[in-house]
């Protein structure tokens, strides 16, 4: 199989695990048990406010119906509107988005930056530096990252006051405010990622040293450094890099806890609070586009595994 | 070079691993029976009511009646970590042995079988790994509501396809052995051959899957109870308190450290375990 076919097969793959997702985001509102639009109004609501409610949802038409309209509109962009505030879902989640994706992707690059080096190291390290490594992942899996921000904030605001305990500005209007913001949350979320991109890391990094062109490299006489740096992690990052993508749904999840935590208005935060007001649209909508952005960077980790280890879109796998 | 020379090759390489295996299992096996002591006797151990309000102590530091110290509305934090433990406890290990109970049966069908009978079983559960874990959870607990009951289910729902996957890849090479081969061959049963042959020699690796599980299920209910769609109160909850003490925390913060080392031993009770049978399943690390 070419590269082509490897990347065409790829996205086609996508589009079915995009309806499937897309069908159960919809069911979630026809599933809630008894009626979903007296759940969302209260039983105060008049009859005619539930008819009315019940329209704008199009609970009113059959289900079929009521689906292919929602995903047509979806296919232009249209989400549905927020049952409280009455604004389009597409802009609430344009706000509400972009903090998501910055949050995630600066704990994923911190993690990276943290558990490549510490495992690569690990991993030619002696018996103490796999002992002092198995700790710290240990820890980092087990202490629960909400509980770990909160800990950061009692060290770093509450006591030493260097850091804001909660808050958010945009980056657009004051970058440095921003950072200030968000250091807090990305290391709260980015501690136990590392404890995972380091146990891969090293575990690849042991694979691949122990390979026969490894000892030729070293019987050859070349620098540990080249060997570990140059040729170790090269031949390890198709594992470190598949294990990053399957991370980043985690993520995706410990994103919706910190930003609660630390009051970030991103979709993580929009989807619980929605859910305490029986907001189902925005729920759906939350629910959807976090899950669409977990499936395009399933999509995308697949597409460079390939390109790192041509062998993967050949078929013939590592 | 004498015969005696030899023993001190392969012990060297085959102790550590079976020592490291035997410790793990024990300090996690140690761990995790004094925590289900503590929820178990938790009417006995727990110096007060969890519940009782107490005006006069709200936000009282740890002294020695309130070993440490009191809540925001003058409830006990000990006797209330004590308690939640045992709301904890039960939501995981009850979440994981229903998720348990069935994916083995799937697992071991799909993976005996194979073609269309696996793909059967398997698309359907591959479906539900589309979407994040919490995500899946917050998805449930929209439809049925939030509390304890539902956030097990939840998190059985999440773990099922994950535990199935393990019991079919196992399943599939204990399948090949000539052992069940042979027990075919002598004029054994479908079922007789799974129940007897495959199974006991495939559910190793589920074992150790699960107790790992387990550990994240337990967080995963924290975490649920933090955001108020888990364990509701007045029920005190790991996860819950931590939400409660969020907002005394430069006041109050015990309110936070105390909950906060529960979970995480508990947590590193049943990866130590897992880890322990992990490594003792698999003494020579090839499956890792």
């Amino acid at each position: 199989m070419n590269r082509l076919t490897f990347v065409l097969r790829r996205l086609a793959l996508t589009i079915p695990v995009l309806w499937v997702m897309t069908l159960f985001v919809f069911l979630i509102i026809h599933l809630i048990p008894g009626d979903p639009v007296r759940t969302m109004l209260g039983f105060r609501a008049t009859p005619e406010n539930v008819a009315t409610a019940r329209h704008q949802l199009g609970l009113d038409e059959p289900l079929w119906r009521q689906y292919v309209d929602w995903l047509g509109g979806l296919l232009h962009g249209d989400l549905g509107t927020d049952l409280i505030s009455h604004a389009p879902l597409s802009e609430l989640l344009s706000q509400r988005l972009p903090v998501t994706l910055e949050l995630t992707v600066l704990s994923m690059l911190l993690a990276i930056v943290i558990g490549v080096p510490l495992g690569a190291l690990a991993a030619v390290g002696n018996r103490r530096a796999r002992s002092l490594t198995d700790g710290l992942v240990v820890l980092g899996v087990s202490i629960p990252d909400f509980w770990l921000g909160i800990m950061l904030v009692l060290l770093f605001a509450a006591t030493l006051g260097w850091l804001p305990p909660s808050g958010y500005v945009p980056f657009s209007d004051d970058p440095a405010g921003n950072l200030r913001y968000m250091v807090l949350p990305v290391a709260t979320l980015a501690a136990a990622e590392a404890a995972y991109i380091l146990r891969t890391t090293r575990g690849a990094m042991e694979a691949v040293l122990g390979r026969p062109s490894m000892t030729y490299l070293r019987a050859k006489g070349i620098s540990p450094f080249r060997m570990v740096a140059g040729h170790g992690l090269r031949n390890a990052a198709p594992t470190v890099v598949t294990v990053i993508g399957i991370q980043f749904g985690v993520l995706l999840g410990g994103a919706i806890v910190v930003e609660t935590l630390f009051g970030l208005p991103g979709v993580g935060r929009l989807i619980v609070t929605s859910i305490n007001q029986r907001n189902y649209p925005v729920v759906q909508a939350g629910v959807l586009a976090v899950a669409t952005l977990f499936v395009l960077v399933s999509l995308l980790v697949d597409l460079v595994v390939a390109w790192l280890d041509p062998r993967v879109a050949d078929g013939v796998g590592t | 070079m004498s015969v005696t020379d030899l023993p001190d090759v392969a012990p060297v390489a085959a102790r550590p691993p079976a020592k490291r295996a035997r410790r793990s299992l024990t300090i996690g096996l140690v761990l995790l029976g004094v925590l289900v002591l503590i929820a178990v006797l938790a009417p006995v151990l727990a110096p007060h009511d969890p519940d009782t309000v107490d005006p006069n102590r709200v936000l009282g530091s740890p002294d020695g009646s309130y070993l440490l110290g009191a809540d925001d509305f003058g409830r006990d934090v000990l006797s209330r970590t004590i308690f939640a433990l045992r709301v904890s406890l039960l939501v995981a290990v009850s979440s994981v042995v229903v998720a348990t109970l069935v994916a083995v049966p799937l697992g071991l069908v799909a993976g005996y079988f194979g073609g269309w009978v696996d793909t059967l079983v398997s698309r359907p559960l591959d479906m539900i790994l589309v979407l994040p874990a919490l995500l899946l959870a917050l998805s449930l607990i929209t439809i049925l509501g939030p509390g304890s009951t539902v956030a097990a289910l939840a998190i059985a729902v999440i773990y099922l396809p994950i535990l199935a996957r393990v019991m079919r890849a196992s399943t599939l090479v204990t399948s090949q052995q000539d052992y069940v081969l042979a027990a075919r061959a002598r004029g054994a049963g479908h079922l007789a051959t799974m129940l007897r042959h495959v199974l006991p020699n495939s559910v190793g690796p589920v074992a150790v899957q699960a107790s790992v599980l387990t550990g994240f299920a337990l967080q995963l209910e924290a975490a649920l109870s933090f955001l108020g769609l888990g364990t509701q109160p007045p029920t005190p909850s790991l996860g819950g308190m931590l939400a409660e003490g969020r907002d005394v925390l430069s006041l109050a913060p015990w309110l936070e450290i105390v909950p906060g080392v529960a979970i995480a031993l508990a947590v590193l009770s049943f990866l130590l375990i897992g880890d322990g049978l992990r490594r003792s399943l698999d003494p020579e690390g090839v499956a890792s």
